[in-house]
This record gives structure tokens, C-alpha cells and sequence, in this order.
């Protein structure tokens, strides 16, 4: 962002000096000094000289003109001007004894002194002495100035003013002191431990002066957050007491901290949490918005422990609701956090706000991101008694003019009649209604929410089917598309022309997108099973449109089992193909009731604008942990110790920012590109097995190609037990890995004893890289780490230059070599190349943590994909523990990192098991066996040098295993976990 | 806790940053041009944003963005809050908030950043406090410190700042005691195409003025104060007498300030003070449509209604309007859309009307949405809820102020679908 606001009229340094020095009448003088007396005249020099000019200004001998100077020297830095030259200048008018020429030189010193640590040091002798100034409001300053410069030297200087800061007589110095230990401990934590500062800090919750008392407890709050474990919060009904004691007195940010501090707490019995709960209602009252909300977290976690019947329970709920309704009255950035936070209440205990509905229909004039959140919160408020109103509103917002919030108005009438059963057909037909008004994107939407209305209440609205299929022209979104589609397949039989309907959708098959093109093949197939007579070439014709001019592996997948289903065994097909499926649940989108507990704990938080648990996401918080994971390749030794590496972490790293697509073009278009050699061996022959000759219908080629092994059947039906509305999305992993299974048995070969490998995926799709497709695995033997690719060209001509670049990513990964392919590849070859990797490239978390962004380049263009590599391929080959330090090493991590996981369906004892994950540099350290079950207790270390350590539990004849995983980065344990799973079942 | 501060104008340009703790690049605001780019209104840019390493928290007001950067869990409500409190601040030092005016003032705004948070912890936001360390800048001043070489920063503790009242600084003196209570309410509605109340709701606010001598103790009592569904107060007022008596008791900050809100819901019957009969119609055949608008007066609680105002967004296809208003007069802005009749006064024996044609687009479809209309207007000496001041006593000095009471009733956001 360049930045040139101003504009660049020079203002004339002489004309300004006479003003000032020439006093005219005072008229006159008011106008010139309202004109030039103001500080945007420092905005406006730009000249060269502009430096050289400010230094002789800041050593005159005047003090008015000092100030001036350094006046402009603030203004510059404001706005990203570089005036780091100026330091010695600066810093020289520090020895003042106007409080205003000494606060601005402070302002430029917090600025630059990281820049200047040397020079830094000039200053260190003013601000020890100002720390012993008579005036409180200059020993306060100085104490808070040193505390904001983060230089080591000056830091260590700070030790001694700060401690008799915190015992000074005057609680304002005592209270900028507490704040001061928060800031010394992001600097250097260790620090602030040595000097026993922590208990200084402790003992200032029992100061007589509740500002004082705030400010100690948001000290403790902040420096806790990253130190997850230490004590440092000990609530007791003591401290609990001197806090409630201090909200009533102190300001309302000192509220916020101490209410949130307060949620932190659990009562012993209910007595007590009654007798906070009602000191806390009060704060209900506040004009502050954020303290009314983090009052509202305390009794909504502390009224759990109150028993139901208890009249204050009821006058708790009662007393609950006009403030969150007051909220929506605010600005819409507080509505909006607001609301989020209330789609939670609501959801824990909808009969807070059950009367409120009003109050969340929506203005034409309220921003979008409100609309959006008050329609939610609308469609969970819903009921049978306030049911009509809803629809009411619904309908007059599916005529409003923002297409986005029509289309949710629309679906949100869907939701209405799947969760108020006595609304459903009022809802319908208020959907009819909204199709007959021909809006496209209305229509479109409607039929998507009738499917669901469909699956909800089977066999009863069947009837407004033939209006649907009127409107099956002017559909063109996939998802619309889609849901028509299935419509007709699913009642083919009350559809008289369904076959013609259905074959009109086929003309233009390639076009379609694929969730299109899977729910016809569906569909198709249904209408074959229930009308086979009319339809048989119909069939025909979309299975072998999937199977065989398909580029797309999921369609063909699908194609090829409804095909060798009909062919082997029709009746087993009706079973799958037109099972039962089940209703679809009443509200799809409430929050998992665990999280949503734990959700309710964080009101008014980021975690719950965001609805993800605050470890989800916050970088930093509970923090040492999720911090260093990216930043300690390399380096064992800042495992070890999280408190150096934490302040490091804290306070140096610089914000990493994710190159931008065009960054990495930039880069890979840079890449040294080795000419490609023409007289390099042939590249192996194309190995698509899918790629199959023509085929009758019944006829056995399917069988020959699937090695004859009938077995696979089940696996098969499973994956059609899911809901067909559902197939799209999920059908793809389960058959997949099916048909992989097939070929497995067919060709008869296990997988040998050693590093389990996952199959090939296909990773980037022909249709996403004009013709080029690449599927691929990563691999690991001998400690290297292999990327292994098949290359296929689909397109029409010859692909060259062929290159490779990674993202940076979690753990470093990056291509050792260049990617080799050496001869042009040509249509429809297929090409095996080994991209050995190295784990020494730059590190960013990536999400999900195993993620890997790839660009490749061609002849043609650059394309991108991601995949996700098994956390296998980053296990060391010495990764075995000593017992000893295994023993160590589990106590040392806490509890909180521990996390545990089943396993399913495992049926290998724990040898086996063990054998198998060992091929995969998971070792088994130790092995215990209690009551028939067997402890395994394993290590593996990762290329950065993380260790994480399990413990595995196997019991004799039951096939579900249980694994607890303790890491110092917690973060990889569901990756882990993940891994284990994959391994053991392969 | 906050990190950094940035200031954007409405077109997005970058003039002010402070940082708090260590320097953030203000290239993490890109994540937040990205949004706004996104959302092509700057009132839709979404308030919180997540970067991988930070998070975005923003305001917009008075066409600027108050852009914050955080690092760690903060309450997102605490942020916002705060950040409302900067604008308040810099409306309340500059008499207005605006790109030029904290341009004007740039080193000033800095100090009171400077001020207002600690580390990211909020240090002074009390006005009066703020306003005894870095005094707001009056031309008379600057002239005065110019000549004689004074600052504008204040160099003792101030009062208020370890009081158990902060907001009041010691030693107010004045020669006229006055104490001024102002009710506002304001009425937020949707009423539907039949004219019956979808919605109907109003948001109360005691404006105070009070410029006391000493250290008063004030009780304002109210004759029904049962009417009020919730109440927020300014940290003056004790909640127990108000828990217990129903009176607001405090001892006031000095000058301007905010009493209290209070919200009297939907659960109650709102007054609805006007009806409008519309009809926007746009036909079928031939790019035109039909226009017609009366207001009359329904529950006035007999005072006049004044500074009627009828705002309409109208469908991207209507070109023009040639309408005729018995009363006031119109405009119709092209680029917006917005159709804008100030009719003034409502004069119950002659009801104002607005009719006449819409031309559209030629070619263009007949609009499928259908505008809703606003409606602005102001009642004097009336609070629509019917809340009505009983008394105020004066204790803790001797002298005899001068009490007065206004009321006045508006329209919020008050719509009416069509």
C-alpha cells in the first residue's frame, strides 16, 4: 500500500516562522493561526533536506521551537515515515522538565529503540531517575516507557525501578507497575520469574485499590494465557471474594478482565454459585456492552450448578434476556458479535430469548453480515407458536434485493418446515408461492430445500412435483440441478415422462458438473430398477457415458459398480440402489453439544464469533506450544525449554504473510529450468486399468477386470448405505477405497512388512489442468522421503518443461531436486517420476497441519493442487526413546497436551501391531500387560526434532483400541492419530 | 490484548497507525482491503477477520475505518467497544471525526492514543481525565502557548483518575449551577404492507448536561419508572437504589454525558405516531410504474409531528420520477436510487400526498423487489413511551441550581414495507 494522502504544496518554513513571530491583529490572527497553527503542515514536507533541517531545529537552543521539532519528527512517524536518523537528536531532549516534550520524546523512543539498541542505552540513566521523581505521574510514565522498549539492556535496567514501582505508595504508579510485569514478561519471561515478580503480582489482587486489583488480574490473565500450566490464577473463595469486591469499584475495562477472570472459576456448591451469580447480575446493567456480555458468560456457567426448581434459577433466566435484546440495539459491528454469541445462548437455552423473536427481523437497512446472523438465530427460534410470523418474515425477505440473503431466506424456509413438522405445509406451498414468482435464483434455491422436505416427510408432498418440473429449464446451478435430478429418480414411478426427463439431462453429459453427473447416473439406474423395460438403453447409455468417457475418477468408480451390480445380480441391486434411507435429522447445523459446552465457557470471546474452540485456532493463546511447532525445526534443544522459546517466539517473529499466488507464479517461473532431454529411456506404457474396451451390459468384462473376487460386494453396499442425497460429497472415499481393496485381493498381494505407503490418489484432475493429470503418494525408505508421481497427459498436445514448487508448510517440506521428467509427454502417455524431498525449506502452519500446496508447471501453464502427506513420511529412523527418558519425558509433558483416540476395527494383536507400526519408525519402547490388556508404550520423533509419545491399549478380542498421545505440540496429534489408524488397517 | 491501531478512509487509504506493543507491518491491513473490495459497501465489511497470524477487528464510522490488530484471545465486544470510545474521543476533543481533523491534530490524537491504552490495556478513557492530561486544543490556547511557550500537557495526576469516581474531577466551580436532563426516544418499527406494526420497539437515552459546582449527590426520580423493559447506566448511577427505590442517585461528571439507555420492548404496546398509505406499482406492459404516498397522523399523544421525512431506495431499474408533492418537496437521486420527500410539518387537516409516475429502463424487467420506505420525523415535548420525570433533588451543597427537563420523541429505524 503506498500511502499519498496529503497533498504536496510546500508550506513556506519562513512565512510560518512570521506568523508566528508577527502578531497581527487578532482578527486576522485567528484566521492565520486556525489556518496554519495546525499539525497537518507537518504531513507536508517531503523535501530532502527534511532531515537535515529537523536535526538543527531539535539541537536549538529554543525551547518552543524543540517541541515544534519534535512535534513534526512524531507526526512523520505516524505515518511510516522513516525518521530513525534523528535518534541521538532526539533522545538529547529527553533531560526536560516539560512533562509535554518529555512524553513525546517517550512516544519516539518506544518507536525506534528496537532499531537502536546502542543509542537505547543513552536514555537508560533519565528513566531510573524519573522512577524515583516526586511527581507520581512522571515515576508512573517512566516505568511504563521502559516497559514498551524491548531491548535486552534496557530490560535489565528496568528490575529494580519496577520493584519498588510495585510497592509504591501511590496506587496509580502501582497499577501502571502491574501492567509493566505483563509487558517485562512478553519481553523476557524468564526474567520475570527469576526476579519473583509473578508473586509481587499475586499479592496486588489483595491491594486496597480495585483499579489496581483490575489491572493485576489482566496482568495475570495475559501472562497465564502463555504459560498454560503455572498456578498463577489460584482462585479460592478468598480471592474470589476480593475480586467481587473490586468489580463494583473498579472501571469498566477493569470489569471486563475480572469477570472474564471470575468464569475461570468453578464454585464448590451451588450456594456459592448463587451468591456470585447474584453480585454479578448487577454488571447486566452496564452501558458497556462488552462488560454486560462477559457478565452474561459468568451466569450462563455458573447457573449449570444451579438446581432447576430453585426460584432464583427462573429469575436468573428471566433476568437474562432484556440485556442481550438491548445489545441489538447498538452499533452493528457490537450486534454482530452480539449475535453470534446469542446463536450459542440459544442453542444451550433456547427458553431465554423463546419470546424474543421480534427482535431479530431483520431491517432492509441493517448490513448484511447482521442479516445473515439474525436469519439464523430466527430459524433456531422457530416453533409452533411463533411459526407463522417466521414464515411471514421469511417470505417478505425472499423479495428483498441482496441475492445472498434471499437465497438463505429461502433455504431458511426449507429448515422451517423440517424442524415445526405442523408448518411443513405451509412451507410448501409458501415455496410453491416463491417458484411462481419465475426469480431465478429463488426457483433454483426452492427446489433445493423441497428435496430435503421430501426426504423429511416421504409420500406426502409428492403432489407438487409436476410444478417443479417446469421450471426444469430454467435451472442451471449444479446444486439445483442436482436436486431435481434426484427428485425424478426417486419417484420415477409417479413421474410418467421421468425417462424422458432424465434423457434430456444426458444430452449435454460432459458439460455437467460432476455432483450433476453422479445424481443422474443415480438416478438413472433407480428408474432402470423400477421401470426395466422402457428403459434399458437408457442405462446403457450412462454407464458406459461414465465408465468409459469419463475422465473422472469418482464417476467411473460409481459407473463401474452399478454396472457389474446389475450385471451379477439385479435383485441385490434393488436392495442397495432403492434402500430405505433414512430421515434426515431435524436441525442439521447445531453445534456439536461438546463444543457448544465448551463455547458457552468463551462468550463474548474470538472463539465464539467464530463457533471453533479457542485451541482451533488462536495462535498464541494456551499458547507456547502452538507457537514454536513451526518455528522449531532444527532445534531439539528449544523443545526442551519452552520459556526461552517462547519469548523469542512472542515477541521477534516477524507476522509471516502467505505469498500470494502471484509470489509463487513469480518464483516458479524463476525456477532454473534444465532443457529437457529427447534421449532419455522411454517412459514406461500408460497403466490406466480402467481404461476398458467397449462392453455389453451383462457382459464379463468387468469381471475379468476385477480379478473375479465377488467378495467385494459388501464392501460395496456399504458405501451405498449412505443417503444418495449425501453421495455426492461422500461417495467418493469409501468406494474408492473399496475398489482398491478389490485389486489388492485380486492380484493376490499383501503389502509387505514394512513402511506402510498409502495408494496413489489422484491429487490434480485433467479437467483442473488442461489435460494434465497427476496422482500421486508419498513414500519413505531409508530415511528419505519421497514425492511419487504418475504424470498423465489427457490433452490433445505434447507437454514439456516440466517443474515443480512447494508452499511453504508445516514441517518444511520442500523438493530436494528438480522434478525429472525428462522426455515431452505425450497425449494420453502416462509418466512415473521420484521427487526426493528435503524437510529444510521454510515453515508455515498449514491447516490441516499435514497439508502440502503444490504448483506444477508445464509447457501450457502453472497449475495448482494440495495434498496431504501421511505424518509417517516425517517420522526419524531414530526415533526409539530410552525408557528412562520416555519415563521422564510422558511426566514432564502436562496433562492438558494428552489426547486420546480410538481405533476401530482393528483385529491384530499387539505383536503384530507393533511390528506393523515399527515398519513405519513408530517404535515400541515397552510393553506391559495388565488384565488381558496390552500396554504398548511407543516414541517416534518427527524431522524437526518434536518427540511424540504414545501409549497403546489392546485388548484380547476387542477389535476397538485405544491411544493416548502426549507431544509438546499437541497440535500433531491428530495427525498421528490419524496415521496409526492408516497404518494399522492397511 | 490490542496491538495496533489503524486509521483508513473511506477510500481506503492508510493515514494513521499506532502500535502498541511491537510494530505490526501494515500489510496485514491487505487481508482487510481484500474484504472491502469484497463486500463493495464499506457498511458490509465484516467487523471480525481472521489473517493466519492475526485477527482484524473494525469499526466503521463517520466514513473511517478504525482498523485494530490483536494477537491473542481478546473479547471481541471489549475492541470494539474501545475503538468507539477513540471516535467518541476525537468527536469530543475536535468537535468532529473526520480524516482532515485528526490530520489537523495528528500529534494530539497520538498522545491520546498514547494515553488511552497501556500494553494493550485500556489506561484513560474517561473524557474529563483524559482532558486534565492533554487539553483539547482551542485556538485561544495555541495562540496563548505559542507566545508564552506553555504545552497543552497537563503535568499533575489527575483527579478523577484514582477517585472511587473517576468521571469527576475536584474543584468544579461555576457561577450559573444548571443541571439539564434531555429524554430522547427513538422509535424503531417495521410495519407492513396493511399499515399493522410487524415490529415495534423503542431505545430510550437520558442526555444529561450538568454544570454543578462541588461535589453534588443528584436523585432523579421518575413517575412510572415500570414502563422500562432494560436499563444500562452510566458507572454513576448506584444500581442498588435503582434495584430497590426505582431512582437514578449518582454524583454526575461535569459537562455532557450519558445517563442512561433504556429499552421499552416490543412486549409492551409502542405508539406508532403516523400511517402511510403507499401503492408503488410498476406494470407489466411499458417501462413505467405508479407512485402514490399519503401520511397522516395516528397515536401523536396531540403534539405536532415535525421534520416528516419519507426516504425510498428504489429498484436499480427506475430512471426518473415525476411526481407532484402537495406539501415539501422532493428529489431523486439518480446515481443512488433514493428517492427523498421532506415534507416538514404534518399538518393533520390537510394530509400530505405524493403522487405521480416512475419511468424505468426501457427494457429492462419489471423490478421483482419491492422498496421498503423510511421514515424520519421528531415530536417536541413528548416521550413516546410516556415516561415522564417526577423530580430531582440536589444533595451534598447548598446552593439552588437551575433544573430543566426536555423530551423529545424521533424516529429510528423506522420502516414500513411495501
Amino acid at each position: 500500500m503506498m500511502i499519498c494522502p496529503y497533498s504536496e504544496t510546500e508550506v513556506n518554513q519562513g512565512r510560518r516562522q512570521k506568523a508566528i513571530t508577527a502578531p497581527t491583529t487578532p482578527v486576522t490572527e485567528n484566521r492565520q493561526f486556525g489556518s496554519k497553527m495546525t499539525d497537518s503542515k507537518y504531513f507536508t514536507t517531503t523535501k530532502k533536506g527534511e532531515i537535515f533541517e529537523l536535526k538543527a531545529e531539535l539541537n536549538s537552543d529554543k525551547k518552543e521551537k524543540k517541541k515544534e521539532a519534535v512535534k513534526k519528527v512524531i507526526a512523520s512517524m505516524t505515518v511510516g515515515k522513516d525518521v530513525s536518523a534523528l535518534f541521538p537528536d532526539v533522545v538529547n531532549c529527553m533531560q526536560t522538565d516539560n512533562l509535554e516534550l518529555k512524553k513525546l520524546v517517550y512516544l519516539y523512543l518506544m518507536n525506534y529503540a528496537k532499531s537502536q539498541p546502542d543509542m537505547a542505552i543513552m536514555a537508560v540513566n533519565t528513566f531510573v531517575k524519573d522512577c524515583e521523581d516526586p511527581n507520581p505521574l512522571i515515576r508512573a510514565l517512566a516505568v511504563r516507557t521502559m516497559g514498551c522498549i524491548r531491548v535486552d539492556k534496557i530490560t535489565e535496567y528496568l528490575c529494580e525501578p519496577l520493584r519498588k514501582c510495585l510497592k509504591d505508595e501511590d496506587p496509580y504508579v502501582r497499577k501502571t507497575a502491574a501492567v509493566c510485569v505483563a509487558k517485562l514478561h512478553d519481553i523476557n519471561a524468564q526474567l520475570v520469574e527469576d526476579q519473583g515478580f509473578l508473586d509481587t503480582l499475586k499479592d496486588l489482587i489483595s491491594d486496597s485499590n480495585p483499579m489496581v486489583v483490575a489491572n493485576a488480574v489482566a496482568a495475570l490473565s495475559e501472562i497465564a494465557e502463555s504459560h498454560p500450566n503455572s498456578n498463577l490464577l489460584d482462585l479460592n473463595p478468598q480471592t474470589i471474594n476480593k475480586l467481587l469486591t473490586a468489580l463494583n469499584e473498579c472501571t469498566e475495562w477493569g470489569q471486563i478482565f475480572i469477570l472474564d477472570c471470575l468464569a475461570n472459576y468453578t464454585p464448590r456448591d451451588d450456594r456459592e454459585s448463587q451468591s456470585i451469580c447474584e453480585r454479578v447480575t448487577p454488571r447486566l446493567s452496564h452501558a458497556n456492552s462488552a462488560v454486560v456480555l462477559s457478565a452474561v458468560k459468568v451466569l450462563m456457567k455458573f447457573m449449570e450448578m444451579l438446581p432447576k426448581d430453585l426460584d432464583y434459577y427462573g429469575t436468573l433466566l428471566k433476568k437474562l434476556a432484556p440485556p442481550l435484546v438491548t445489545l441489538l440495539s447498538a452499533e452493528p459491528e457490537l450486534q454482530y458479535v452480539a449475535l453470534r454469541n446469542i446463536n450459542l445462548i440459544v442453542q444451550r437455552r433456547p427458553e431465554i430469548l423463546k419470546h424474543e423473536m421480534k427482535v431479530f427481523f431483520v431491517k432492509y437497512n441493517d448490513p448484511i453480515y447482521v442479516k445473515l446472523e439474525k436469519l439464523d438465530i430466527m430459524i433456531r427460534l422457530a416453533s409452533q407458536a411463533n411459526i407463522a410470523q417466521v414464515l411471514a418474515e421469511l417470505k417478505e425477505y425472499a423479495t428483498e434485493v441482496d441475492v445472498d440473503f434471499v437465497r438463505k431466506a429461502v433455504r431458511a424456509i426449507g429448515r422451517c418446515a423440517i424442524k415445526v413438522e405442523q408448518s411443513a405445509e405451509r412451507c410448501v406451498s409458501t415455496l410453491l408461492d416463491l417458484i411462481q414468482t419465475k426469480v431465478n435464483y429463488v426457483v433454483q434455491e426452492a427446489i433445493v430445500v423441497i428435496k430435503d422436505i421430501f426426504r423429511k416427510y416421504p409420500n406426502k408432498y409428492e403432489s407438487v412435483i409436476a410444478t417443479l418440473c417446469e421450471n426444469l429449464d430454467s435451472l442451471d446451478e449444479p446444486e439445483a440441478r442436482a436436486a431435481m435430478i434426484w427428485i425424478v429418480g426417486e419417484y420415477a414411478e409417479r413421474i410418467d415422462n421421468a425417462d424422458e426427463l432424465l434423457e434430456s439431462f444426458l444430452e449435454g453429459f460432459h458439460d455437467e458438473s460432476t455432483q450433476v453427473q453422479l445424481q443422474l447416473l443415480t438416478a438413472i439406474v433407480k428408474l432402470f430398477l423400477k421401470k426395466p423395460t422402457e428403459t434399458q438403453e437408457l442405462v446403457q447409455q450412462v454407464l458406459s457415458l461414465a465408465t468409459q468417457d469419463s475422465d473422472n475418477p469418482d464417476l467411473r468408480d460409481r459407473g463401474y459398480i452399478y454396472w457389474r451390480l446389475l450385471s451379477t445380480d439385479p435383485v441385490a441391486a434393488k436392495e442397495v440402489v432403492l434402500a430405505e434411507k433414512p430421515l434426515i435429522s431435524e436441525e442439521t447445523d447445531l453445534i456439536e453439544p461438546t463444543l457448544l459446552e465448551e463455547l458457552i465457557c468463551h462468550i463474548g470471546t474470538l472463539a465464539s464469533v467464530y463457533h471453533k474452540p479457542p485451541s482451533a485456532f488462536v495462535e498464541g493463546s494456551r499458547g507456547v506450544q502452538h507457537k514454536r511447532l513451526p518455528g522449531s525445526a532444527g532445534s531439539g534443544e528449544s523443545v526442551e525449554s519452552p520459556d526461552t522459546g517462547s519469548a523469542a517466539g512472542v515477541s521477534e517473529a516477524p507476522p509471516a504473510v502467505i505469498p500470494s499466488q502471484g509470489d509463487l507464479l513469480g518464483d516458479l517461473l524463476n525456477l532454473d529450468l534444465t532443457p529437457p532431454t529427447t534421449t532419455g529411456p522411454p517412459p514406461p506404457p500408460a497403466s490406466s486399468g480402467m481404461q476398458m474396451g467397449a462392453m455389453d451390459l451383462l457382459g464379463g468384462g468387468l469381471d475379468s477386470l476385477l480379478g473375479g473376487d465377488l467378495g467385494g460386494g459388501p464392501a460395496m453396499g456399504t458405501g451405498f448405505g449412505a443417503p444418495p442425497a449425501a453421495m455426492p460429497a461422500s461417495f467418493n472415499v469409501p468406494v474408492s477405497g473399496g475398489l482398491d481393496d478389490l485389486f489388492d485381493l485380486a492380484g493376490g498381494v499383501g503389502m509387505p512388512m514394512g513402511a506402510f505407503n498409502p495408494p496413489k490418489t489422484v491429487w490434480l484432475p485433467a479437467m483442473k489442468a488442461k489435460g494434465l493429470e497427476i496422482s500421486g503418494t508419498f513414500v519413505r525408505r531409508a530415511g528419505v522421503i519421497q514425492m511419487e508421481m504418475t504424470l498423465t497427459n489427457k490433452a490433445m498436445s505434447v507437454m514439456t518443461d516440466f517443474a515443480i514448487q512447494f508452499n511453504r508448510n508445516s514441517f518444511g517440506l520442500a523438493p530436494a531436486g528438480p522434478l525429472q521428467v525428462l522426455t515431452p509427454l505425450s497425449p494420453n502417455q502416462s509418466i512415473e517420476a521420484a521427487l526426493p524431498l528435503s524437510t529444510v525449506g521454510p515453515v508455515m502452519k498449514m491447516e490441516p497441519l499435514n497439508n502440502l500446496q503444490v504448483a506444477v508447471k508445464n509447457n501450457i501453464d502453472v497449475f495448482y493442487f494440495s495434498c496431504q502427506y501421511p505424518i509417517s513420511m516425517l517420522f526419524a529412523e531414530d526415533g526409539k526413546m530410552e525408557r528412562q527418558v520416555f519415563l521422564a519425558t510422558w511426566k514432564d509433558i502436562p496433562n492438558d497436551n494428552e489426547s486420546q483416540f480410538q481405533i476401530k476395527d482393528c483385529h491384530l494383536n499387539s505383536d503384530a501391531a507393533s511390528n506393523k507400526l515399527q515398519g513405519s519408525n513408530i517404535f515400541t519402547i515397552a510393553k506391559r500387560t495388565v488384565e488381558g490388556q496390552d500396554m504398548l508404550y511407543q516414541s517416534m520423533k518427527l524431522t524437526n526434532g518434536i518427540w511424540v509419545l504414545a501409549e497403546l491399549r489392546v485388548q484380547a478380542g476387542n477389535p476397538n483400541y485405544t491411544i493416548s498421545l502426549k507431544c509438546r505440540a499437541p497440535e500433531v496429534s491428530q495427525c498421528v492419530f490419524q496415521n496409526y489408524e492408516m497404518v494399522l488397517k492397511n | 490484548m490490542i496491538h495496533s491501531l489503524f486509521l483508513i478512509n473511506h477510500s481506503g487509504d492508510l493515514f494513521l497507525e499506532k502500535h502498541w506493543k511491537s510494530v505490526i507491518s501494515r500489510s496485514v491491513c491487505d487481508y482487510f482491503f481484500e474484504a472491502k473490495e469484497k463486500a463493495v459497501d464499506p457498511e458490509n465489511v465484516p467487523p471480525v477477520l481472521q489473517t493466519p497470524h492475526h485477527y482484524l477487528i473494525t469499526i466503521y464510522r463517520d466514513k473511517l475505518f478504525f482498523l485494530s490488530v490483536i494477537q491473542t484471545e481478546v473479547p471481541p465486544l471489549f475492541v470494539i467497544e474501545f475503538l468507539h470510545r477513540v471516535a467518541d474521543t476525537i468527536q469530543d476533543y475536535f468537535g468532529e471525526c473526520s480524516e482532515s481533523v485528526i490530520k489537523d491534530n495528528v500529534v494530539t490524537v497520538y498522545e491520546l492514543l498514547e494515553e488511552m491504552l497501556d500494553n494493550g490495556f485500556p489506561l484513560a478513557t474517561e473524557s474529563n481525565v483524559l482532558k486534565e492530561m492533554i487539553r483539547p486544543p482551542t485556538i485561544l490556547r495555541s495562540v496563548v502557548n505559542t507566545l508564552t511557550g506553555g504545552s497543552n500537557v497537563g503535568d499533575t495526576l489527575p483527579t478523577g483518575q484514582l477517585s472511587n469516581i473517576p468521571w469527576r474531577r475536584a474543584g468544579v466551580k461555576y457561577t450559573n449551577n444548571e443541571a439539564y436532563f434531555d429524554v430522547i426516544e427513538e422509535i424503531d418499527a417495521i410495519l407492513d404492507k396493511s399499515g399493522s406494526t410487524v415490529f415495534a420497539e423503542i431505545q430510550g437515552v437520558i442526555e444529561a448536561c450538568v454544570r454543578l459546582t462541588g461535589m453534588p449527590d443528584l436523585t432523579l426520580s421518575f413517575m412510572n419508572p415500570r414502563l422500562l423493559d432494560d436499563v444500562s447506566f452510566h458507572p454513576c448511577v448506584r444500581f442498588k437504589r435503582w434495584e430497590s427505590e426505582r431512582v437514578l442517585s449518582f454524583i454526575p461528571p461535569d459537562g455532557n454525558f450519558t445517563l442512561m439507555n433504556y429499552h421499552v420492548s416490543s412486549q409492551n404496546l409502542v405508539a406508532i405516531p403516523v400511517y402511510v398509505k403507499q401503492s408503488i406499482t410498476f406494470f407489466e406492459m411499458g417501462p413505467c410504474g405508479r407512485l402514490d404516498i399519503t401520511i397522516g397522523p395516528k397515536q401523536t399523544m396531540g403534539k405536532t409531528v415535525e421534520a416528516l421525512m419519507v426516504t425510498i431506495h428504489m429498484p436499480k431499474a427506475v430512471l426518473s420520477a415525476n411526481l407532484t408533492p402537495t406539501q415539501g418537496n422532493y428529489t431523486y437521486d439518480l446515481a443512488t436510487k433514493v428517492l427523498v420527500w421532506d415534507i416538514g410539518k404534518l399538518n393533520p387537516q390537510k394530509l400530505p400526498n405524493l403522487r405521480g409516475s416512475l419511468s424505468l429502463q426501457a427494457g429492462a424487467p419489471k423490478p421483482e423487489d419491492n422498496p421498503s420506505l423510511n421514515i424520519d420525523l421528531k415530536i417536541q415535548q413528548v416521550a413516546i413511551s410516556g415516561l415522564k420525570v417526577s423530580r430531582l433533588d440536589m444533595y451534598g451543597e447548598k446552593y439552588k441550581p437551575f433544573k430543566g427537563v426536555k423530551y423529545l420523541t424521533k424516529a429510528g429505524k423506522f420502516q414500513v414495507r411495501t
